[in-house]
């Protein structure tokens, strides 16, 4: 019998942790038993980016699309969906702001907005499977520049293109390929930065454990133009999937001929290898990475030379992020014109954002630049969680900054982050409403960059941390307006002195929480007062006599028995025993427990 | 697949040879422009053949080397007395009931006149009700 559909469940590593596979599995006996394995096939597929909402299942061709769904709900979308044609609802994705059902992924906002040229095949193809990219014209690209263009042809059209770097610097692609194409050895090197560090970020990988022929294919064109014959990938041993899927790519690609000696009869020679990392921040940092690669201690050196003059080994190198090498073969294909027709003047194309925190559709997202942050947090992310007040958005990680409600209406591209005090950086976008201290936010990314820090130079070692040290006294209370003043000027002369970027970039999100809500830290400083209520030391719980019922319920609740008082009369709070839990606040059923 | 790939052209050729593999895909995601053809599968439908009749129209559309047309199932339509029941939706325009679709001749009219010309042709089951979501 025909095929008549297809059920793709996501293989991403989100999905995976919560046994999308089992389901995969549990779908195809499902299947079998009702005498439907040949009508139905069912595919591991790579991330859909809706991953809150995981795992999930999608059923082409009426494009249904199943969220949460567990390994023991296999049989009933077999035996309702597929055998009778009718849905299960209860397992439809619901609208948050309609508390609807919704139908297919053409109706979901979460999509509507989306853009996909770098996640073009992510939830699309099985990873695993060549002949899957090359049906959605993988390796038509590199035939194209191997067959009909010479290396500076490659070069001018990504040029032209207005491809900018995706892992956080925002560089010109096509300029770098350029500078690493102009200096001549014998042996060069295209180098695939998949050391995703920054926290919350996981665009890279979804890329990598959902299309990963798509970055082989942009290396080798890279390679090409370039006048490189090896491929490196330096990717984090964190990622097993990815780099379970990115080996059987490579594998595959040698078997067709894709890599290796003499592709497409072209007498062009490729060939791609792979390195672990250990997952050290600071080794996304090209010059760190590249020490790294040749097994040395990750710490940057200075530039000059650059990295195209000489890198790995002393090689002209030339380092791209994944994301930076997925929108390359579209470019190829579709034409630079087509690419720069999307986005701002000076941001071409699109972006993916991991899109985290406050809102309710946390997921990866790719949207042209050039995009609101309002359409993104309201429109594809559906809204700030339980109906609560948007605050700020923290995008770039811990290299970024906090942008706030001022800038909801400004399009999104390199520039303009960075005249807003924050930046692109490589896509993480976390949204905070009213009860994140913002304060305890820079407090975070600092303690991750201190953590990081390589600590070859002052300082970054030793200035952040003196930086975190005056945060931890502003959050407990002890800090003074003058702690404010050198607050700032150590960040300022952090980000003068540093030798790489991780410490030029550490104060950014200190400086930018400092600009933009230094009445948060005033309060913090003379008020002793925490407005959002998350530092410990300077919150206070009491109990209103006048409302208190004398039910019991906070005391039977409290962890550090700090709560006395009879029934059915007003309890109190002994301010020495509390422990600043907010158990008792929450649990109160009459409201009588403030929190100042 | 062990041979090495080994020009532009033959790349092309495997391309063309396992496009089908992701077929069903790439026409759920263009569905808006195809001509949909819903097929009812409640119990009375698949009784009297629904299933058999849904994969010999993927086989006719195949023969016919139509693309734009894509095949999905529905629930109970509610005409239990003419199943099989179809529902051909072309893009743009009303949808358009038919009845007892079954045997080669009839799927063979349906084809030549529905799907080929947007013509209509007997065994047209009408309807006149709206559903909550219009």
């Amino acid at each position: 019998m025909a095929v008549k559909m297809h059920i793709l469940v996501c293989g991403g590593t989100g999905c995976i942790s919560s046994q999308s596979d089992r389901l995969a599995e549990a779908l195809k006996e499902a299947l079998a038993k009702r005498g439907l394995a040949e009508e139905v096939k069912v595919v591991l597929s790579g991330c859909f980016g809706f991953c809150e909402q995981g795992p999930i299942v999608k059923v082409a061709p009426d494009n249904t699309f199943y969220v949460k769904v567990t390994p023991e709900d296999a049989d009933e979308i077999v035996a309702e969906h597929i055998l009778k044609g009718r849905k299960v609802t209860r397992l439809l994705y619901k609208d948050p702001k309609t508390a609807h059902e919704v139908s297919d992924s053409k109706h979901m906002d979460f999509y509507k907005k989306q853009m996909r040229i770098a996640l073009r095949n992510c939830g699309f193809i099985d990873p695993e499977n060549v002949n899957e990219y090359i049906a959605r014209d993988g390796y038509e690209a590199l035939g194209k520049v191997l067959t009909s263009m010479k290396p500076q042809d490659v070069i001018a059209e990504v040029k032209k293109s207005g491809l900018r770097g995706r892992g956080g610097g925002g560089f010109p692609t096509g300029l770098k390929w350029e500078i690493a194409s102009r200096f001549s050895a014998d042996q060069k090197y295209v180098i695939c930065n998949a050391d995703e560090g920054d926290p919350g970020a996981f665009m890279d990988r979804s890329i990598l454990e959902g299309d990963p022929h798509s970055v082989i294919e942009a290396m080798a064109i890279c390679g090409y133009a370039i006048g490189a014959t090896k491929g490196m990938v330096y990717i984090r041993a964190e990622y097993p999937l990815a780099v379970k899927r990115l080996q059987k790519a490579i594998e595959d690609a040698r078997e067709v001929g894709l890599l290796g000696k003499d592709i497409l009869g072209s007498g062009f020679d490729f060939d791609v290898e792979l390195r672990y990392g250990a997952g050290a921040f600071v080794c996304g940092e090209e010059t760190a990475l590249i020490q790294s690669l040749e097994g040395n201690r990750g710490e940057p050196v200075s530039k000059p030379p650059f990295p195209a003059e000489r890198g790995f080994y002393g090689k002209p190198s030339n380092v791209n992020n994944v994301e930076t090498f997925a929108c390359v073969p579209p470019i190829i294909l579709k034409g630079a014109d087509w690419f720069a027709s999307i986005g701002t003047e000076k941001s071409k194309g699109t972006k993916v954002f991991a899109l985290a925190g406050k809102v309710n559709n946390v997921g990866l997202v790719e949207v042209p630049m050039g995009i609101t942050l309002r359409e993104v947090i309201y429109d594809i992310g559906g809204g700030i969680r339980d109906g609560r007040k948007f605050k700020a958005v923290q995008t770039g990680g811990p290299s970024g900054g906090c942008l706030t409600e001022k800038h909801l209406d400004t399009p999104i591209d390199f520039d303009n982050l960075l005249e807003a005090g924050s930046m692109m950086g490589s896509g993480g976008m976390i949204v905070m409403d009213e009860d994140n201290c913002m304060v305890s936010v820079a407090k975070f990314y600092l303690e991750f960059t201190v953590e990081e820090s390589c600590g070859k130079c002052t300082p970054c070692r030793v200035g952040n941390r003196r930086m975190l040290e005056m945060l931890d006294k502003i959050c407990q209370g002890k800090a003074t307006r003058d702690d404010l003043n050198r607050l700032r000027e150590l960040a300022l002369i952090i980000k003068d002195t540093s030798l790489c970027g991780l410490g030029q970039t550490a104060p950014n999100p200190v400086l930018s929480t400092l600009d933009n809500f230094f009445d948060e830290y005033l309060a913090h400083v003379e008020e002793k007062r925490c407005p959002a209520g998350k530092c410990k030391d300077l919150v206070r719980y009491v109990i209103d006599p006048e409302k208190c019922k004398g039910c019991t319920l906070c005391a039977k609740v409290c962890p550090a028995d700090a709560i006395s008082g009879k029934v059915r009369e007003p309890h109190v709070i002994d301010q020495d025993k509390c422990v600043k839990c907010g158990a008792c606040y929450t649990a109160c059923k009459f409201g009588a427990i403030s929190r100042s | 697949m062990s041979n090495k790939i080994k020009s532009l052209d033959e790349l092309r050729k495997i391309k063309q040879s396992v496009k089908e593999g992701t077929e069903l895909r790439e026409k759920g995601q263009e569905i808006d422009k195809m001509i949909e053809v819903k097929v009812s599968m409640a119990t009375c439908g698949i009784a009297s053949g629904a299933r058999e009749v849904m994969a010999e129209m993927i086989e006719e559309a195949k023969r016919r080397g139509l693309n734009n047309v894509v095949f999905t199932q529905s629930g109970c339509m509610g005409f239990c007395h003419s199943e099989p029941t179809i529902m051909i939706v072309r893009p743009g325009e009303e949808p358009v009931l038919y009845g007892n679709v079954k045997g080669t001749e009839r799927i063979k009219e349906i084809f030549d006149h529905v799907i080929e010309k947007g013509e209509m042709v007997d065994g047209m089951i009408p309807t006149s009700y709206r559903t909550s979501h219009e």
